[in-house]
Order: structure tokens, then C-alpha cells, then sequence
């Protein structure tokens, strides 16, 4: 039996308003890969947050016990001494300074008061060369690609004597390729210098290619721990334990509507990533929703979903995108989102606080903005219609909220998907692109997103919704498409879909790739 | 290949070339006048100022961009201080001592308000730009103080003797140059050179990578040459001004903090990616505290300076100094979103608004043209950057797609 | 209506009040010496460039902070092309017609904020460096076509039909009789307040809309009606009602409109609360930035036109520092130096607050350098008011 180099105990973190962390259990053995796996805002992010010290002793209750003694980290430093280095999911390196510097930032050599650059860029060669990058220390950051970049980050992380290093995602941003090359020097570290290491991440075939252990997290507790010595971990096991609940009672009952003709259909739907112009991000994707009908998209993070969404609202993401798009049957090219709400097409995004609400204005207002038009004549606003709108979609999506001139910024997160809602239910659209409607918000909450959704079928708009999570999409979903490294690799009916099946078909098409 | 090393060479320097291009321009137009020794003492000792201020205002934008616009006022009233302080017959090193804590006072109050309150840099120094002109005023009480003590004008570069004295002139021929200006310059241009090389060859006993004997050894050429034409030029007049001490002492020590010490690294760092940098362990509220206060205190320096240089102090000394000190520092290159900038680039960028001001002057071009020209080179230095950095993203993006088709085939 | 609160209004209006206290603190301390006909006149005479350039900065601060330190300068810079073709001079030796004079100047101004615009929204070049490089081109500028044109550096003798259009008295009268005229324009504003407001209460009510209640309505609006009446009795007997207040309120009206009525306020507030949610909600964000910039230049012009009018002369030195003002007027008056927020009345309320302390303290003979501590204390204290408030927000 190894050492146990790092032990949380019951470890509580609660932000205004919600339980992020709710007594989880942690135990890592020196020398050994630990993988943190389950869905957005499980609460994987807070835990190492709580362990590097971003979150003081103090703001959390439990204990951190690591090789041996309990530890209080009050600042990043504290853990770093320690020798626990995370390397969060965005990279944490400034694009105008070489490689050398960055690996060195926070870590100067030499005294405070004279670097010493020719030792600094030396010990950076000596550490490239262990992660196995060529590339000159000297080189800016932003001269090399995010491969490259990451394993820089690791670099960095060595050169501060790293006995435990957490991965936050670290291969989110990167292709097949480097993705591949960043696990192997995992297990290489792990093998020739022991290294520990913790990595969180959402693909699943990477997590059982490289982990010895997964323990599994799921809405701020720690549901199991599986050990690849004790049992054969495969994919389909890992996502029984991220998803393994009674998809029961947690969806309203579908109203029983007649699925109409074809609202949208998009075909052979290609796009490149907008700074990596030789990355597709979307593969030859066609896909088509009925009116009346709910489409699920499935796919795990960075699938593509995202993307193929907001490329289709109006080429608001991506440069090169082919393919058509037609309405209605008919032919249509959207160049901007002000083009695509007038063609009927809503996108509710995935990321409320950055891109969907403005935070600092008015529920009242949020909820016209897409729709200006309908509460002004001639550009001069009608305020008591904007009213009487703002309080009517209230009353619908049952926001809680004591008045509709509430800042947006003060509602939890749940009333913020209802706004949102709110403000693409309002500019009247045909066809609702929801990019994970209930991401961070309570069970609830949840319960009532779904209900409006069933709503929005039954009054014939069609709706597509995407989401991690699979539960939701089976329970919602009219037909189901699915979605996996740029491509749509499965579709079909909801009546059809079980989780083991969903994953058969991304299983599968991982394979293959 | 070779082209594109050529294309690097000239985006590297770029700046210094377009000096030279300047200084060639203005030879020819005031007939060979801009050259003469004195006009180039002149420039030197009217621009002091831009350097040290130049100096203080990269450290302010490199933590991404912000500035200070308080500086000219701050300028008068430190010297204000000083003056007042000199004409009560206080020794003048209690005067320069109560400068320098005026000006590092007034960074402090302005690091505190944009570092842990987070008002806005902008208006933050908007503020003390008028409040401190204000409190100029009111110390000064409207009125000009003269500054007579001439220990502290030699020493400051003010009056007629503010030179290096020539400790060397009964030695050897006699000869209208200054010689212990010339044997100085002669002494750095080699001191430069042998310590590049011992430098060099110590890194290469290491094992360290160098730069290719040629390029050295013409770097090296050039800025000997440079330095011992500008001391021969300063030997035809009064020898080494005591402010280009001041200067070389400032732009030294800032040249080290920015590059070798982990403070100018977090500089650096903040305005690189200000979340990055944070999440490094370092204390960025701190960075920017250090980076305003720095700047108080080198307004204070720049206002002692200007009542040296100008023999006294005056309400209205110090208008419009903040323009110059942030044109100097975007003509030198650094980035208006910050992260990128140095101090080499700050020299360049002050020499070259002192140049055009001084070649426009020599040429009577209307002082008016100057203020136009000062802010078109401005608006076109920093296109200059935009469109270089719109370029680069183009040009990587099909680099990178080269690469890649390359690696599938 | 049941969510009608007299806490909330206070709380709204909190600037408003700290401008009428601070004035009655002025008048008490001067001796009355603030209210009398002729500092009334003066105070708005003389502030009037800071309402029409505070209504400009704040449509670019609306975007985002964003601000223009050229406006100064180019207040110089458009009274210098302006006088040169109004007025006989050493470049141009006859003068244009006025209705001429000014499509010129409307040409220049349109030209300069399309640069501006296209530089900053665009080319992505930050708005101060980009304003910066035209504070010191048009100052240089300005000056040097006043020194080329004139020996004494300043044109003046400007054209009555000019003069009259920018400043000057509305049916101007002697200093000691009551000008009718100005009474009557009084009373007709007052009774136009009072009447919209009760018209707009009723007009609610009958759709069955939430309203205020109606004695807090009446009393709101016979306060501003008195606010008016006081202002109209004051002016009456300084001559009259000064042409420039007739722009003052059509532009702090029409812009006022703007911002607070029409979806095209929308856009400018909602991309400087969120870019990107504004690019997601259809608007288009660098058409915004560019309207903001076009139309501050468009205002400096007038702003221009009515200091030129004002002095009777173009001199080098005007608009020094107006930049300042209109930036501490938006400033004081609550907007966002993040941008997203911010009024017209709140900018109008910021200026004159900035006006009367400026006045006040000048009629108390205390030094101008104090005066300028004071503003610049003034102009912190509301940022850092509004930095904690939010703050304080954000907890709740």
C-alpha cells in the first residue's frame, strides 16, 4: 500500500447562495494518477481551488491533510511551497513574454533583486527538455501553439519542485495529436519521477487511458472512488457513475403534440476555429428540427456543440463555414445575429454572465434587448409596454424576483436562465438554439427550465437543445443527435436512447478516430 | 529566409532607424545647424524631463496600458517645494530630499486610490492633475520663486556651469575640447566593448547560447562609435552636462528594475494577463501600488530637474508634460494594452520627439506645426503597432496552416 | 402604486439634493450674492459648452469608459476654421455668408468624427491614445491658422447674424425693467412640465399601468415648474433669456430622448455593459462606437460655435481643459467609468454641481487653485462613491 500523500477531509464550501462543496472526501496515494471526473459545476473546479489556496483557509470548512500534516494555505504560495502546483484550464501564460520568463514568473532566479537570465533560461531548456519541447526558451509565448503551450505550463509547474501537480482540463484546448502527447508525459513523469498528479477532464477515454484512480464528483460531493487495480475501468463504467441516477419524475410529463415539417435544416456544416484557422471545429455536420419538436445535441465538452450553434446563429463563431442552411425550406444566409433573430433563429448561450444578460441593467431590459423592435415605434421605446412585457414573461417563466427593475446581477443563477429565456422567448423565434439551458443551477430550477421547454414545443417552435448531460437530453429529447469530436456520430429517437447506447456510439466513433 | 530575417531586423528596429532617418532629414534642412555641439547639449537638456517621466509612465502602462496624467502637475509642485524651500535658505539637499517625498507621497495617495480602491487610472491621476496644480498654486501663492544656490544648479544641470568641470585640461596640448568629457566617452565606448566580450565568452564557457560573432561585433562598432562622436560633440562645447548624468543614472537603474528584478517581471506580467499573473502567486494590487508610486517619485526628480534647468519655479511649469512622457513611450514602442515596452525603447521614443522638436526649432518651423506633428508621429506610431500586430495574427494563422497540411500529407 | 417608496426616490435623487443644498450653502455664504439676476445668468452662460460637451462624453463613456481628450483642441481648432471664413482675414479675404459658415464647420466636424470613429471602432486603436494625438494636433492647428490669419492671434469682429444665433438675449432689454419675453418663455416651459407630466400620469393610468401617486406627481412637477419660474424671474431682469439656453435645452432634450426613449440609447448602454452579449443580441457594436465618436465631434462643433459667439472672438486659447470638464461632469453626475450607465440628467445635474462650486467659491473670493483642489476632490469622491455603492450591491 503507497503513502497517502494528500487527504481532504470533508472538505464544505458554500458560496452566497449555493453549496458548491458539500463534505467531500479526497484521498490521493503518492505516485499516482488521480482523475476527477463529472459534469459542469460538480464542483471539480472549487475542490482544487480550495486545495491550491485561490480559496484562503477559512473561507471552507474540513481538513486538508497532506504528506502528514494539516495544512491552512492562506495564499497560492502557501501550496506551491508545499510543492502543489495547478495548472488551471486557461493557461495561466503571458503571451508577450518568452518561455523562459513565464516558466520563471512568480519563481524568479536569482535574488529578488537581480534575475539571473542566463541561469533562468538554462534551468527553462533543462526543464523543456524533460517535458520533450524542442523549442528555444527564448521563444514568445504566443509564437507556439496550445500544445506547445501546455506543456509549457507543465514545465513550469516542474520547475517549482512540484510534488503534486492538478491538471484542470489540459487537454480541453488541444487537437488529438497533443492531447495524446500530454498523457503519455503524464505517465512518463509518473514513472521516472513519481510524480503525483491529479487531472481533472471531460474526456472520458483520456481519463481511463491515463488514471489509476477516478473518483467521481457530482453536484458538490464525491460520489465514488473506482481503482484501475481492483476493476477494469471503461467508459461506459465512468459515466454510470457521473450519471448513475433514475432519469424518473425529474422530467414534466411531454404534452402530447404532433411533431410539424421541417423548420431548419443545415447541411454539410463546416467551421474553423477563428485563431487556428486549419482547426475544424465542426465536421460536415448536417442536422434538421421540426416545428414542435425537441432536438437533443449530446456531446461532452469541446464536441463541437458550441460551436456549430453559434456558427449557425448568424457566423457569430468561426471563420470558413460551408454548408447551407435552410428555413422553412428555403435557402438562407445569415451574416450577422441581427440577421438570424430576423430570420427567427434564437441562440440562448451556455455562458449567461459573459455573453447572454448584460449583469448591470435591468431585468426589464434584458429581456426587450433582442427585441426592440416590438416595444418601439420609430426607434423611440414605449417604457409602460416594456414594462407590462418584462412583468408578463415574470408571471410565464415565474422569476423570482420582487420587481422586473431588479439588476440582473443580484438574481441566482436559475432566475438568470429565466431572463435569458425571457429575452429570446420575446424576440418570437421559430427555432430556439438552447446551449445548456440548466448548467449551474439548482434541481429545482431545472424542473421549471424543463417545463418551459415542453411549453415552447407545444406552442410549436422547435428547439434544440444541447447538453453534457444525459439524463436531460433522454428525458427531453423528442430525437436525440450526437455529437463527438467535430462530428454528429449517431442520431436517434428518444423512445430509442439509453445512456449505454449514447455512449456506444462516442465510444465507438472515438475508436475510429 | 534571408527575407524574412531582413523583415525581423527592420520590425525590431524599426524606431531607431526611423531616428536616423529624422536626424539625417533635419541635417539637411537646417543645413548641418542640427548638428552643431551646442544644439546638441540643447537637446539633451530640454528633454531631461521627457526621459525621466517617459521612464515613470512605462511603468505605469506596461501594467496594461494605464498612465498617469498628473505628472506635469506633480512636476510643479515638487519643484514648487523645492523652490520655496531654496529661497528660505534651506540647505539645498533637505530641498531635493523634500522633492523627492512629495513626489512619492503623491504616488502613494494615487497608488492607493488605483491599486486597492480601483478607481480608474485615468481619472484617479485626472484628479490629482488638477488638485495638485492646484496645490502648486496655493503654496506658491501665484508667484515665480527664483533658485539662485548654485551648488545645487551646477548639480542639476541649471545655469551656465552645470558641466562635468574638466579635470583634465592642463593635461597634454592645448585644445578648445573638453578632455575629460572626451577621455570619459572614450573610457565607456570601452568599457562597453571589453565587457561585451569577456560577457560573451564567460557564457560561452558555460554553454550557453550566444549571438554570432559578427552581429556582436557590429552592435558593438555602432554604439562605440556613437558614444564617442556624441562626447567628441560635447567636448566642442562645455564637456558632459550634469543632467545627462541624471539621465544615464535614471535610465540605468529603471533599465535594471524592469529587467532584472522580479518587480519589473510583474510589471510585465499584470499588464501581460493580469488573471495569469495572479493566479501565479503574485500580489498585482501590489505591482500596480509600486508601479504609481515609482512614478511619484520620478515626477518629483523630473521637478527637481526643471527648476535646476529653469533657475526657478513658476505656477505654470510643468503643463502638458504627461503628453510628452506618454508619447515618448508609444513612440518607443510600448503597447497601449501594456505588457510590452522598455526602457531602450523610452530613450529612443524621447530622442526622437526631442530631435523633431529641436529640428523644427532650428528649421523655424512655427512652434504650432511641432504640437501637429508631435501628435500625428504619435497617432502613427501606435498605428504602426495595430497594424503589426494585425499582420502578425494573419501571417501566424497561415504559418500554422501551413505546418499542419504539411504534417496530414 | 404599492411599490412606490419615498426612500427610493431620495435615494435616486441623492445628487440632485446634494446640488440644491450646496447651492443654498453658496447663496447663504455669499450673502445672496449667488442669486442674484446677473450670476444667475452668468453661471449658465458660462457653463453652458460643459452641458453640450458633457452630453457628447457621455454618449462615449456610455460605450464603455471611453472618452475624448481632443475635444478641447478641436473646440479651438473649429473656432479658428470658423473664423476665418466668417471674418476677413490674411488667408481667406472675403467672408462667407453664415448659413455658409456653418455648413463648413458642420463638414469639418462630420470629417473629423468619421476619422475618429474609424480609428477607434475599426482600427482598435485605444480611444484615449487616438484622442490624445488629436488634442495636441488641433491645438497646434488652431493656433497656428489664428496667428497666420490675424496679427493679434485672434479673430473677432465677428458677424451680428453670427453672434446672434450662438449668444446674446432673446428680445433683449434693459437691466432694470422685467423682460417680458423671458417671463412668458418661463411660464410656458413651467406650464409645459406640469401638464406633460399630469397628461403622461392619466395616460397611464387609463391603460392600467402602475403610476406614481398623484400628489407626489403634482408636487414633483410644481417643484421643477418653480425651479423654472425662479430661473425665468431671475434671467428676466438681466436682460432676458440667453439664446444659449434655448440650445442648451434642445440638445440636453433631444439627447435626453435618445438615451432614455429609443432603442438607439439601448445599444449604446448595452454595448458598454456587455460587448459581446450586445454582438449576440443583434446590435452592431462598431457602428456604435463610431456613431459615439462622429456625433462627439458633431457637438464639440456647436459647443465650438456658441464659446466663439460667447467671447465674440477665436482665440488660441479656447477650450483649454474642456475635455476635463465634460469628463468630471459625467463623471460627478454618476456615470459608469466602465461605461453601461449614466443620464443625461444626471451629467446635467454633475455639471451644474461642478458650476455652482466653481461660482460659489469664485464669489467668495477663495483662489482659483483652491477651487481646483476642491473640483478634483469632488470629482474622487464620486468615483470612488459609485465604486462602493457598487460594491455594497454586489453584497446584498
Amino acid at each position: 500500500m503507497a503513502k497517502v500523500l494528500l487527504e481532504m477531509k470533508s472538505i464544505t464550501k458554500t458560496f452566497p447562495g449555493v453549496k458548491a462543496l458539500d463534505n467531500v472526501n479526497l484521498q490521493v496515494e503518492e505516485g499516482e494518477i488521480h482523475a476527477l471526473v463529472g459534469e459542469n459545476g460538480a464542483g471539480k473546479s472549487t475542490l482544487m481551488n480550495v486545495l491550491s489556496g485561490i480559496y484562503p483557509y477559512g473561507t471552507y470548512e474540513g481538513d486538508i491533510v497532506y504528506d502528514g500534516e494539516v495544512c491552512e494555505f492562506h495564499k497560492i504560495k502557501d501550496s506551491e511551497k508545499k510543492g502543489i502546483v495547478i495548472i488551471h484550464q486557461e493557461l495561466a501564460l503571458i503571451p508577450y513574454m518568452t518561455i523562459g520568463e513565464n516558466m520563471f514568473l512568480g519563481n524568479e532566479q536569482g535574488s529578488k533583486w537581480c534575475i539571473d537570465w542566463n541561469k533562468t533560461y538554462a534551468e527553462a531548456d533543462k526543464y523543456l527538455a524533460m517535458v520533450g519541447l524542442t523549442d528555444s526558451s527564448k521563444t514568445l509565448i504566443k509564437d507556439i501553439g496550445t500544445g506547445k503551450q501546455q506543456l509549457v505550463e507543465i514545465a513550469k509547474a516542474l520547475a517549482k519542485n512540484a510534488r503534486l501537480l492538478i491538471l484542470d482540463e489540459p487537454t480541453s484546448s488541444l487537437n488529438e495529436t497533443d492531447s495524446r502527447a500530454l498523457l503519455d508525459l503524464m505517465k512518463k513523469l509518473q514513472k521516472e519521477q513519481g510524480m503525483t498528479m491529479i487531472i481533472i477532464s471531460h474526456k472520458l477515454n483520456e481519463v481511463s487511458y491515463v488514471a489509476d484512480k477516478i473518483t467521481v464528483v457530482r453536484d458538490g460531493s464525491t460520489i465514488e472512488t473506482m481503482d484501475a487495480k481492483t476493476e477494469e475501468i471503461s467508459e461506459a463504467r465512468i459515466i454510470k457513475g457521473m450519471v448513475g441516477r433514475e432519469i424518473t419524475d425529474r422530467f414534466p410529463k411531454r404534452h402530447d403534440v404532433p411533431i410539424g415539417d421541417v423548420m431548419m435544416q443545415v447541411k454539410h456544416w463546416t467551421v474553423f476555429h477563428p485563431e487556428f484557422a486549419e482547426r475544424k471545429v465542426v465536421d460536415d455536420v448536417s442536422i434538421n428540427v421540426r416545428s414542435g419538436e425537441v432536438v437533443g445535441i449530446y456531446g461532452l465538452m469541446g464536441a463541437g456543440r458550441t460551436e456549430l450553434a453559434m456558427s449557425i446563429f448568424g457566423r457569430s463563431y468561426g471563420i470558413g463555414i460551408s454548408g447551407t442552411l435552410e428555413l422553412k425550406g428555403k435557402n438562407v444566409v445569415l451574416r450577422s445575429p441581427k440577421q438570424a433573430i430576423e430570420a427567427g433563429i434564437a441562440y440562448v448561450t451556455e455562458d449567461r454572465k459573459g455573453n447572454g444578460l448584460v449583469l448591470s441593467n435591468s431585468i426589464k431590459t434584458n429581456t426587450t434587448l433582442a427585441n426592440l423592435k416590438a416595444i418601439s415605434n420609430a426607434t423611440f421605446i414605449d417604457k409602460d409596454k416594456e414594462y407590462l412585457v418584462a412583468e408578463e414573461y415574470r408571471e410565464k417563466l415565474k422569476t423570482k424576483t420582487p420587481s422586473v427593475e431588479q439588476l440582473v446581477g443580484n438574481l441566482s443563477g436559475g432566475n438568470q436562465q429565466k431572463v435569458l429565456l425571457a429575452k429570446w422567448m420575446f424576440a418570437n423565434p421559430d427555432v430556439l438554439i438552447l446551449d445548456e439551458p440548466t448548467r449551474g443551477i439548482d434541481v429545482g430550477a431545472k424542473y421549471e427550465i424543463y417545463c418551459i421547454i415542453n411549453d415552447l414545443a407545444k406552442a410549436g417552435k422547435s428547439v434544440i437543445m444541447i447538453s453534457s448531460e444525459l439524463p436531460e437530453v433522454i428525458g427531453m429529447s423528442d430525437r436525440i443527435y450526437i455529437m463527438n469530436q467535430a462530428r454528429i456520430v449517431g442520431e436517434m429517437k428518444a423512445s430509442d436512447a439509453t445512456q449505454e447506447n449514447i455512449m456506444a456510439c462516442i465510444v465507438k466513433s472515438g475508436s475510429e478516430a | 529566409m534571408s527575407g524574412s530575417s531582413v523583415k525581423n531586423f527592420l520590425r525590431k528596429y524599426m524606431m531607431l532607424i526611423a531616428m536616423v532617418v529624422v536626424v539625417i532629414v533635419f541635417y539637411l534642412i537646417t543645413g548641418g545647424k542640427s548638428l552643431l555641439p551646442q544644439n546638441i547639449n540643447n537637446v539633451i537638456s530640454q528633454n531631461a524631463y521627457v526621459f525621466v517621466l517617459g521612464t515613470g509612465m512605462l511603468l505605469c502602462i506596461l501594467t496594461g496600458g494605464n498612465i498617469d496624467l498628473s505628472v506635469g502637475s506633480v512636476v510643479c509642485l515638487a519643484g514648487g517645494v523645492g523652490a520655496i524651500l531654496m529661497e528660505k535658505h534651506v540647505p539645498w539637499p533637505v530641498a531635493v530630499i523634500a522633492m523627492l517625498v512629495m513626489g512619492l507621497l503623491v504616488g502613494i495617495w494615487h497608488g492607493f486610490w488605483i491599486a486597492f480602491v480601483k478607481v480608474p487610472p485615468f481619472i484617479a491621476t485626472l484628479v490629482g492633475m488638477l488638485a495638485f496644480r492646484g496645490l502648486a498654486n496655493v503654496i506658491m501663492q501665484g508667484y515665480a520663486y527664483q533658485v539662485e544656490d548654485k551648488a545645487f544648479l551646477n548639480i542639476f544641470g541649471g545655469g551656465d556651469s552645470c558641466y562635468i568641470p574638466d579635470f583634465l585640461a592642463k593635461v597634454g596640448p592645448a585644445s578648445s575640447l573638453n578632455k575629460t568629457c572626451m577621455v570619459f566617452a572614450i573610457l565607456v565606448a570601452l568599457g562597453y566593448a571589453v565587457f561585451t566580450f569577456i560577457n560573451r565568452s564567460r557564457l560561452i564557457k558555460k554553454g550557453y547560447k550566444v549571438d554570432s560573432m559578427v552581429a556582436v561585433i557590429i552592435k558593438t562598432v555602432l554604439i562605440v562609435a556613437v558614444v564617442i562622436w556624441l562626447g567628441y560633440k560635447l567636448a566642442n562645447y562645455k564637456g558632459i552636462p550634469t543632467v545627462l548624468i541624471w539621465i544615464a543614472l535614471i535610465l540605468g537603474v529603471f533599465a535594471y528594475i524592469t529587467s532584472k528584478t522580479t518587480l519589473g517581471r510583474n510589471l510585465y506580467a499584470v499588464g501581460g494577463n493580469e488573471k495569469a499573473t495572479r493566479l501565479s502567486g503574485i500580489n498585482t494590487k501590489w505591482v500596480m501600488f509600486s508601479a504609481y508610486t515609482l512614478m511619484g517619485v520620478l515626477a518629483g526628480f523630473a521637478g527637481i530637474l526643471n527648476i535646476a534647468r529653469l533657475m526657478g519655479s513658476q505656477p505654470t511649469y510643468g503643463l502638458g508634460y504627461e503628453m510628452d512622457a506618454i508619447a515618448a513611450c508609444f513612440i518607443g514602442g510600448a503597447s497601449a494594452y501594456g505588457g510590452t515596452g522598455t526602457i531602450g525603447g523610452v530613450i529612443i521614443g524621447a530622442a526622437l520627439c526631442g530631435i523633431i522638436n529641436q529640428g523644427m526649432v532650428i528649421a523655424n518651423t512655427p512652434p504650432n506645426y511641432q504640437t501637429v506633428v508631435k501628435g500625428l508621429v504619435l497617432l502613427v506610431a501606435v498605428l504602426f503597432d495595430v497594424i503589426m500586430q494585425m499582420r502578425r495574427k494573419g501571417a501566424q494563422k497561415t504559418k500554422e496552416g501551413a505546418e499542419k497540411g504539411g504534417a496530414k500529407a | 402604486m404599492n411599490n412606490f417608496s419615498i426612500k427610493d426616490v431620495l435615494k435616486k435623487n441623492v445628487m440632485a439634493i446634494a446640488l440644491l443644498v450646496i447651492y443654498v450653502f453658496f447663496t447663504i455664504m455669499t450673502g445672496g450674492n449667488m442669486f442674484t439676476s446677473s450670476n444667475v445668468a452668468s453661471l449658465i452662460d458660462q457653463n453652458a459648452y460643459v452641458f453640450i460637451l458633457g452630453t457628447g462624453m457621455l454618449m462615449c463613456m456610455l460605450t464603455g469608459g471611453n472618452i475624448d481628450l481632443s475635444v478641447g483642441s478641436f473646440v479651438c481648432f473649429m473656432g479658428a476654421i470658423v473664423g476665418i471664413f466668417s471674418v476677413e482675414n490674411k488667408i481667406i479675404h472675403s467672408a462667407a455668408s453664415v448659413p455658409a459658415v456653418l455648413l463648413i464647420a458642420i463638414a469639418v466636424g462630420l470629417a473629423y468624427g468619421a476619422l475618429l470613429g474609424f480609428l477607434i471602432a475599426y482600427m482598435r486603436i485605444p480611444p484615449w491614445i487616438a484622442t490624445l494625438a488629436g488634442y495636441l494636433a488641433f491645438r497646434g492647428l488652431g493656433t497656428q491658422i489664428l496667428i497666420t490669419a490675424s496679427e493679434t492671434s485672434a479673430i473677432s469682429n465677428f458677424p451680428d447674424g453670427f453672434l446672434k444665433i450662438f449668444s446674446g438675449k432673446i428680445f433683449e432689454s434693459g437691466y432694470d425693467t422685467m423682460n417680458i419675453p423671458c417671463i412668458v418663455l418661463g411660464v410656458l416651459g413651467a406650464g409645459a412640465v406640469i401638464v406633460l407630466n399630469l397628461m403622461g400620469r392619466a395616460k397611464k393610468i387609463k391603460k392600467g399601468y402602475s403610476a406614481d401617486p398623484l400628489w407626489f406627481v403634482i408636487l414633483k412637477s410644481v417643484l421643477i415648474a418653480a425651479i423654472i419660474m425662479v430661473i425665468a424671474v431671475q434671467l428676466s431682469w438681466d436682460g432676458g433669456l440667453p439664446v444659449v439656453v434655448l440650445w442648451i435645452i434642445a440638445i440636453l432634450v433631444i439627447y435626453g430622448i435618445i438615451t432614455e426613449k429609443t432603442t438607439i440609447g439601448r445599444h449604446f448602454t448595452t454595448v458598454g455593459g456587455n460587448a459581446e452579449t450586445a454582438r449576440l443580441s443583434g446590435i452592431n457594436n462598431k457602428l456604435v462606437m463610431f456613431c459615439a465618436y462622429l456625433n462627439m465631434a458633431l457637438l464639440t462643433v456647436l459647443a465650438s460655435l456658441i464659446v466663439t459667439a460667447r467671447f465674440g472672438s477665436a482665440n488660441a486659447f479656447a477650450g483649454q481643459n474642456f475635455e476635463l470638464d465634460a469628463i468630471a461632469a459625467c463623471i460627478v453626475g454618476g456615470v459608469s467609468a466602465y461605461g453601461g450607465s449614466g443620464t443625461v440628467v444626471g451629467m446635467v445635474i454633475g455639471a451644474a454641481l461642478i458650476g455652482v462650486i466653481n461660482q460659489g467659491m469664485s464669489l467668495m473670493s477663495i483662489d482659483q487653485d483652491t477651487i481646483k483642489i476642491v473640483k478634483g476632490l469632488v470629482l474622487l469622491a464620486a468615483v470612488v462613491f459609485e465604486i462602493v455603492s457598487k460594491k455594497g450591491n454586489k453584497k446584498q
